[in-house]
């Protein structure tokens, strides 16, 4: 089977609302930044109004598909911990990183169904994954910046600062500059809270 | 990034386009000159960056959010009666809500070239109704359609439809899918066209007019019209066979989106095998498609939803090579959009490879579905409605809810559950009226949002109105399209230009159309009076309107 290392694939998944399309958007300038190709595959609407939301980040040479196949992501970023677990399909025990926000967002439709705990959700996760980190980062970035919404900037932040993305912390910065141009400082805080915290917090 | 800014980057540059955003660029370098468009996911970002970039100041083009899709073709119609350059947008479903004006228009032809973007939303991520394959108004309405498959072939593809349009004077199809109109891939840049044309209606009875018998003189016309465009399909580079070197006697027939699962599927194979890459898929070059066919043993179709081109391309074989093995929908599915592993699986089929993508047991996980913003006015509706109900010594399921398309299709959703049907915009109440046809004394709430009111809705409710029958009908006013992104429509001042526009008011179209029962209502503020109004109204004998007035809390 071929093995191919000049490409690189991201699944973002999350809740509508969390800002997954603008995360996308920055993955995918830093990497054109770079000189790298990008494809990008989202999707809006209704279904995205507090519905599941996966996009799709590709990186690297010659890429076809905006799709990522079965069982081909490299990274599944997860911004909320439940929604890690539909990204499964994407996922494989011998490629795949997963990193979780480990925060719950509740919707309407759960009605009495009670929510998996964190040690349940990794288990199901295992068979999918190569490795698994979880960070409180809605939680950091609500006390440390008082806007949980953030969190996204700071786990990308964080991923590149890890090697956990193949792109420049500093490509990302530009990339948040070129994508949410009205609030660049409190985003920039937000990538800079990752320096220090983001290790720190990562399990 | 500014969409302005992006959008009007210089000719030369390289940047990151959203597929929809392709599209406009390709238009404003075609000197693209009008546009309409009724929102629709996944199409509506054409609309709302047109807005934008009106908005911010540049010119060249006129633009407009319509009243419906019919009425955006229409407009677009006479701007290209009138010799301009014309686009218009919409989902799929616009297009079954256009086909009226869309048939006679391919007859008269175009004047000014004419560009129609159609999305289909294969899987149905936003789409409620059914799971439509525009492909099929090439049969039906003999209309040439080009089907791009990234953000270059958007922009590429739109100025090519703009050329082929202005030289046989006749409409183009672009026909985008959900995974085509939101994907975002590094397009270069041509150079804006300034339009320097001569504009105005010059009267042409024998081209703008269909009366019979000159209508049928215009079918044979509009028959040897796509015969010459055949020709061009057979010679176009958008037609185009990769991978030309061959030896196994396998070829693979595709285009849009499926083309690009193709390509990646034989570069996770490593194989090489001849791909013919269809850009039209009306009409078809079928000389190309025979000269392809000809020397293969066997060859796979890859095409998502109904097997159009499967059946085209069997005809054709039948002829040339009645020997080829022709797969095809026989591998892949015809419900739902196709995946990349499934066309890793159909050419491994093919070429007798041992793959299958692995079996797998995903975790179960508990469905979240979408569900009302946090604060939406919706939320005192839907109470309000439930609890009136209730107190009206009624049960739920005494009451038949009637929905429609807009964020209130939510209603079908715990904690709600008051969705009884749900089909297209504006049927609500006209489904209603047949229902109360059928037995007069079945309570009946009908929801109705103010868009759809304006796009689909009143000559539903003239008809409850003369015909006689009594639903409630609850017009649900949040001042904006809410679903699609908070496009401006008829009951604000807004047009989604720098220029306001007149206000309709519902209540005086409500009143109009002989409406006696009508009540305007703030669900929120005065919520006992909602509720009381429900209650009231359930009783009347003939039709009653609560025009359910409270902003979106998404309105900026």
């Amino acid at each position: 089977m071929k093995k191919n290392n000049q490409q690189f694939n991201i699944v973002l998944s999350g809740v509508g609302g969390q800002g997954l399309i603008t995360l996308g958007n920055i993955i995918s300038e830093a990497g054109f930044l770079e000189g790298k190709e990008v494809k990008m595959s989202e999707l809006h609407g209704l279904s995205q109004r507090g519905g599941s939301v996966a996009v799709q980040v590709r990186i690297g040479k010659d890429l076809s598909s905006p799709l990522i196949a079965q069982g081909e992501a490299d990274l599944v970023l997860a911004m909320e911990r439940n929604e890690a677990l539909k990204s499964c399909h994407y996922a494989s025990k011998n490629k795949t990183i997963f990193l979780i926000n480990d925060f719950e967002i509740y919707s309407p439709s759960f009605g009495n169904q009670k929510l998996p705990s964190l040690d349940k959700i990794i288990s199901e996760i295992k068979p999918f994954s190569k490795k698994n980190y979880t960070i409180k980062a809605s939680d950091i970035v609500q006390k440390q910046l008082g806007l949980g919404v953030l969190a996204g900037i700071f786990m990308i932040s964080g991923a590149a600062n890890e090697k956990l993305i193949p792109i420049k912390p500093l490509s990302i910065l530009k990339a948040i500059e070129l994508n949410v141009p009205c609030d660049f400082d409190l985003n920039k805080k937000a990538f800079l809270l990752a320096k220090d915290n983001f290790k720190k917090g990562l399990k | 990034m500014n969409i302005t800014k992006l959008i009007y980057k210089p000719k030369g540059e390289k940047a990151i386009f959203l597929g929809n955003f392709a599209v406009i660029r390709g238009a404003l370098e075609a000197g693209v000159q009008f546009v309409s468009t009724y929102p629709g996911t996944p199409a509506s970002e054409i609309g709302d960056a047109f807005s934008l970039l009106q908005k911010s100041g540049k010119t060249g083009f006129y633009f407009e959010y319509s009243t419906n899709e019919k009425v955006a073709l229409e407009a677009g119609i006479g701007a290209s009666f009138s010799n301009m350059k014309t686009l218009v947008a919409m989902k799929n479903f616009g297009l079954n809500v256009a086909s009226d004006a869309l048939l006679p228009f391919v007859y008269t032809g175009s004047k000014g070239p004419t560009v129609i973007v159609v999305a289909d939303d294969p899987s149905c991520h936003s789409s409620g109704q059914e799971e439509e394959n525009t492909r099929a108004f090439a049969a039906l309405a003999h209309i040439p359609i080009i089907e791009p498959s990234d953000s270059q072939e958007c922009k590429d593809f739109t100025k090519f439809a703009f050329e082929l349009s202005e030289k046989f004077e006749i409409p183009v199809i672009l026909r985008l899918t959900t995974r085509v109109a939101h994907q975002s891939s590094i397009i270069e840049l041509g150079k804006i066209e300034k339009p320097n044309r001569k504009i105005g209606f010059k009267k042409d009875y024998r081209k703008f007019v269909t009366m019979p018998p000159r209508v049928l003189e215009m079918h044979q016309e509009l028959l040897n019209k796509l015969k010459e465009i055949k020709n061009v399909s057979e010679i176009s580079k958008i037609n185009q066979i990769k991978n030309p070197s061959s030896s196994a006697g396998v070829g693979i027939i595709t285009s849009g989106i499926s083309y690009l699962h193709t390509q990646e599927a034989l570069q996770f194979f490593n194989l090489k095998v001849p791909v013919l890459k269809l850009g039209f898929f009306n009409p078809l070059p079928e000389n190309k498609i025979s000269k392809f066919i000809k020397p293969l043993k066997k060859v796979l179709i890859v095409e998502e939803l109904e097997p159009y081109l499967e059946k085209e391309i069997k005809i054709l074989a039948k002829e040339v090579n009645p020997k080829l093995k022709v797969f095809g929908k026989d591998l892949l599915p015809e419900v739902k959009e196709l995946r990349p592993e499934q066309v890793m699986e159909a050419i491994a089929i093919m070429v007798d490879k041992k793959y299958r993508a692995p079996k797998i047991k995903l975790p179960v996980v508990i469905k979240r579905f979408p569900s009302l913003c946090a604060g939406c006015p919706y939320w005192s509706i839907f109470n309000g409605v439930k609890q009136a109900v209730k107190e009206s010594g009624l049960k739920n399921e005494d009451v038949v809810f009637g929905g429609g398309i807009g964020c209130y299709m939510l209603a079908s959703f715990a904690p709600h559950n008051i969705q009884d049907y749900l089909l297209c915009m504006g049927s609500s109440m006209g489904i209603a009226h047949g229902i109360k046809k059928a037995n007069k004394n079945q309570k009946l709430i009908s929801f109705v949002g103010d868009s759809s009111f304006f796009h689909a809705g009143i000559p539903a409710l003239i008809n409850i109105v003369h015909n006689e029958s009594n639903p409630l009908i609850i017009l649900m006013d949040n001042q904006i399209t809410a679903m699609t992104g908070q496009q401006p429509y008829p009951g604000i001042p807004d047009t989604g230009r720098k220029e306001k526009g007149q206000k309709v008011k519902l209540e005086e179209i409500v009143k109009a159309c002989g409406v006696k029962h009508i009540k305007i209502v703030e669900p929120a503020e005065d919520y006992k009076e909602f509720v009381k109004t429900v209650k009231d109204f359930l009783k009347k004998d003939t039709v009653s309107v609560i025009i359910a007035r409270r902003p979106c809390i998404r309105i900026k």
